[in-house]
């Protein structure tokens, strides 16, 4: 590319690859903060005006918020699960992904911060978690976990930022980032040990509930099976995110960015995971029906308030559990690109029902005789404050693979 | 939540608790000035040039 085609900022791009012109790049941001914009007003409006301008109320304290948190942490595990592949199986072609599944890891957390920053309703108290820690509690480790894990991303999307090609060329940067990648494996294992915790005790958390029979588990020690599943689920899940998101960045560059072994890799191990994690579930779910019915609460009566029938857990292991492992464990299913990103949309869509499920259903089911169950669904303010931040993920995207050398591949795929 | 709080009781549970949280603090504050650290004396020592700079 000629000097006088080349974008204005054309220096700052990784070395031997092709960009658009920047005012097409800033009418794309320009466009992404219309939505963005909506979001950060409802975000306002909740801290402004409390949480009543929510739908949220005390039949349900936990609503699309923390079904999406937690959703959005399961996703996230792509980020600490390639690590552990890359960094400690030692898989190497997984170090043709593991740079972006930091970049979508440090999304998901931050987005989940993001969302728990609006929900509490007073972030200025949020330090008090830390402060007045409550150590018998499985959410303040979830807390001290997650606020842990996202320094570890940071520390991890670090060296990325200094091997942009005119940072890079800063002598002091240069070693910087070198020698935080001759540490990556410190950095990923102390991330793995955060991870295990906090996807463990999200699941933890409903699990120890016991006036609440539907999401009551027996387990090992202190944790009830739901932490153990809850985990496997968010390993499964995690690279198949991973893929997906690196597919949707390829339709939007119009260009192949990482070789199509490395997602048939990331794949075939989502799908055992996943198969794996079908297994236990379905155990638990028999166990779960004997248990609560002699507790008292039959089978039927989890599923006779609507919407949520017994639909619910044909889709939740049947179409967004077992369609997508079959496909993830067939070598020619997972040749077909549109077939395994079909997959990868199942068992992502899987993973936030039963969040949902855990979160916000297992809670409205009434236990007590004089309960009633009433009806939630999330309103625009919370749809909006969201979803911003899909809006700031995209935006995060969109300027790391604009600057940043992400995709090690690239240059060899993509020739000027 | 530090020992001198009006909180904090002298049992396994605050210091394991506790202990992990300022334990993965400081490993990842070592890390950081270690890297830190090292790219300063490449500086001044005027290495450069890694063996391997192909890192992912």
């Amino acid at each position: 590319m000629d000097s006088a085609s080349a974008p204005f900022d054309s220096a700052l791009f990784p070395e031997g690859t092709k960009r658009c012109k920047l005012r097409w790049f800033i009418l794309w941001l320009a466009v992404l903060h219309g939505p963005l914009m909506i979001g950060v007003l409802a975000a306002v409006m909740c801290w402004a005006l409390a949480l009543n301008v929510t739908y949220l109320n005390n039949n349900y304290p936990f609503g699309l918020w923390i079904a999406a948190d937690l959703g959005v942490i399961a996703l996230g595990a792509g980020a600490f699960f390639t690590g552990f592949l890359r960094y400690i199986v030692k898989i190497d072609e997984l170090k043709n992904i593991v740079n972006y599944a930091v970049v979508i890891g440090v999304i998901c957390y931050a987005s989940a911060q993001g969302i728990l920053g609006v929900d509490i309703g007073q972030p200025l108290r949020g330090w008090f978690i830390f402060w007045h820690a409550n150590v018998h509690s499985m959410l303040t480790e979830v807390a001290f976990c997650i606020t842990c894990y996202f320094m570890v991303l940071c520390i991890e999307y670090l060296p990325l930022i200094l091997e942009n090609r005119q940072i890079n060329k800063l002598g002091f940067f240069h070693g910087m980032a070198h020698h935080l990648h001759e540490a990556m494996p410190t950095i990923a294992a102390i991330g793995v040990f955060l991870s295990f915790f906090h996807q463990g005790s999200l699941g933890g958390v409903p699990g120890v509930l016991y006036a609440r029979p539907f999401a009551f588990r027996e387990g090992f020690l202190v944790w009830p099976w739901t932490f153990f599943l809850f985990i496997l689920s968010a390993i499964a899940c995690g690279p198949c995110f991973t893929i997906l998101i690196t597919w949707i960045t390829e339709r939007f560059a119009r260009k192949q960015l990482v070789k199509r072994n490395v997602f048939d890799i990331l794949a075939k191990i989502s799908g055992r995971l996943l198969a794996l994690y079908l297994v236990l579930k379905t155990m638990d779910t028999i166990y779960w029906i004997a248990l609560a019915g002699k507790a008292g609460a039959p089978f039927r009566s989890f599923y006779e308030n609507q919407p949520y029938g017994y639909w619910v857990l044909v889709m939740e292991l049947g179409i967004l559990g077992v369609i997508p492992m079959i496909i993830l464990l067939s070598k020619r299913a997972r040749q077909h690109e549109n077939i395994l990103i079909l997959a990868c949309i199942l068992n992502c869509c899987g993973i936030f029902m039963n969040r949902w499920i855990m979160t916000v259903q297992s809670l409205a089911v009434p236990v007590m005789s004089f309960d009633k169950f009433v009806s939630y669904h999330p309103n625009w303010v919370e749809f909006a404050s969201t979803f911003m931040f899909v809006w700031v993920g995209v935006i995060v995207i969109s300027i790391s693979y604009r600057y940043l050398p992400i995709f090690p591949q690239e240059k060899e795929l993509n020739p000027l | 939540m530090f020992p001198f709080a009006f909180e904090w009781a002298y049992d396994p549970v605050h210091f394991v608790f506790m202990g992990s949280l300022y334990t993965v603090l400081l490993c990842l504050v070592i890390i950081l000035h270690y890297c830190g650290i090292r790219a300063f004396l490449d500086v001044i020592c005027k290495k450069g040039g890694y063996e391997h700079d192909e890192h992912h």
